[in-house]
């Protein structure tokens, strides 16, 4: 067991690994409060919907969700345009992580507007275009993922991964803008007035829905999103020491 | 880098040209799958008049997605069964060339098919699909998908999964392409004002471009070793 120390490879160990540790528990400890606040503040402090009722205090989750995965999908595109450039695997890393952590995002984000739009709708799901785009969304990071395990070699798999990642960002684009270029969606635009006539359950915001919906869009977009990043990052560098560690023993 | 960029895409495309005249196999096979195709989808859709109308141009979209997918995965694993790719490569030639030579290779196969499928629709489905624009419009979107088309199955001809992950990796970000050219489509057959699906014709454009650069600079990457 004493040999496990004697790897030169982990970053923990270090006098800067284990501050760098520290600093990402304490930016751990402080999202989760942020989180349960933001929880909090839809549940409690924000002003019913008149029309929607209580079921439109999910929107704050829903919204902010994809604002995470969108944050989670940039990183992936710095990650890859900075590995083609350097070459360096940790910048892959970053592209891995955003991809991961993106997709869950992109998740909640389908499930939260599904689970809403039961009782808004009448239906959990419905081709609308705004719908459809963001299901194809998740969809083409579900094939980056399938894509990376396609591929033996790894520093193939990483480039290969690297340019599909900066490639599918168009489609966070498009889902992003889709809802003023086709005014036939039914799904409502809650930033700024909805152009589209045919709008199902948009919604007037007073002050106090104003600044839950701001505080929960900022907490998922710079906390949340960045905290599960760095974790998964981390869970990538060890990884990558168990198998140079495995290597190393079978060599012996 | 010293045969100019043109010329070396000039003799790419000369290439597959001449492989396809001699072979006839990239073109027939296209082709026998969307003439199938098509019959499949007026047999399963069952359509009538103005089902039709509506249901046309994604029927025409469908089968040209699908038939250049086709394609695609012959253009690029014929140079991988020769290893003729890497003789390519070996050339003191700029990778940006290369690409621009496959890429405008598979996009004119594409079109051809494109344009064979307008008067066969025309006549199959009774429906007015010759036309400048409708012209314009398949040339716009065909020019996407054949871009990112290049790319992805210059990787995905060196997966595991080979063939089968190329429709996976290009159908989700071909998407805005598809949709705004079904849009533009449906709207030329049903004879709008220009004005009404503009839009549509600018987001191809649009998309085109960055497509287009994004896969010419990706390309080099893709096929280095």
């Amino acid at each position: 067991m004493t040999a496990v120390k004697d790897f030169p490879l982990s970053a923990e160990k270090t006098k800067d690994g284990g501050g760098r540790t520290r600093l990402l528990y304490g930016f751990t400890g402080i999202t989760l409060a942020l989180v349960v606040l933001c929880l909090g503040m839809a549940l409690f402090y924000a002003g019913q919907d008149i029309t929607q009722g209580d079921v439109q205090r999910i929107f704050y989750t829903h919204i902010s969700s994809f604002f995470g995965a969108f944050i989670a999908f940039s990183a992936t595109v710095v990650g890859g345009i900075q590995y083609l450039r350097t070459r360096h695997p940790k910048w892959d890393s970053l592209a891995l992580a955003g991809v991961e952590v993106g997709t869950v995002l992109a998740f909640i984000n389908l499930a939260t507007g599904a689970i809403w739009a039961r009782p808004i709708w009448n239906t959990w799901w419905t081709w609308d275009p705004r719908l459809t785009s963001a299901a194809v969304m998740f969809l083409t990071y579900v094939a980056y993922l399938m894509l990376r395990n396609g591929i033996d070699s790894p520093e193939r798999r990483r480039v290969f991964a690297s340019i599909y990642g900066v490639l599918a960002i168009a489609t966070v684009i498009f889902t992003l803008i889709i809802i003023r270029i086709r005014p036939d969606t039914i799904h409502p635009a809650v930033i700024g007035s909805s152009p589209s006539t045919g709008a199902e359950g948009g919604f007037e915001m007073s002050s106090s829905m104003v600044t839950t919906l701001l505080f929960t869009l900022l907490t998922w977009s710079f906390f949340l999103t960045p905290a599960l990043i760095w974790w998964r990052i981390r869970l990538e560098n060890t990884l990558e020491r168990v198998n140079k560690m495995k290597q190393i023993y079978l060599e012996r | 880098m010293n045969t100019p960029f043109l010329q070396v895409m000039l003799a790419v495309i000369a290439k597959d040209f001449r492989a396809e005249l001699r072979s006839r196999e990239l073109i027939g096979t296209m082709l026998m799958f969307a003439v199938l195709s098509i019959l499949v989808f007026s047999f399963a859709l069952e359509l009538d008049r103005i089902a039709r109308q509506e249901a046309v141009s994604g029927v025409l979209w469908v089968t040209l997605v699908f038939a250049s997918i086709l394609g695609l995965n012959r253009s690029m694993s014929m140079e991988r069964e020769n290893a003729s790719i890497e003789a390519l490569l070996l050339a003191p030639v700029s990778r940006a060339a290369l690409f621009a030579g496959k890429f405008i290779g598979n996009f004119v196969f594409t079109l051809i098919i494109g344009l064979f499928l307008l008067p066969l629709m025309t006549v199959l489905y009774n429906m007015p699909l010759v036309s400048g624009w409708m012209f314009v419009v398949m040339a716009g979107g065909i020019f996407g998908f054949a871009s990112t088309g290049t790319l992805l199955a210059a990787m995905t001809v060196q997966t595991r999964a080979r063939e089968a992950l190329l429709p996976i990796a290009l159908l989700p970000v071909a998407l805005p392409l598809l949709l705004s050219a079904v849009k533009a489509s449906t709207a030329i057959i049903s004879d709008a004002a220009f004005d009404t699906w503009a839009t549509w014709l600018q987001i191809i454009i649009v998309v085109d471009i960055v497509y287009t650069v994004v896969a010419l600079l990706g390309f080099g990457f893709v096929v280095e070793e």
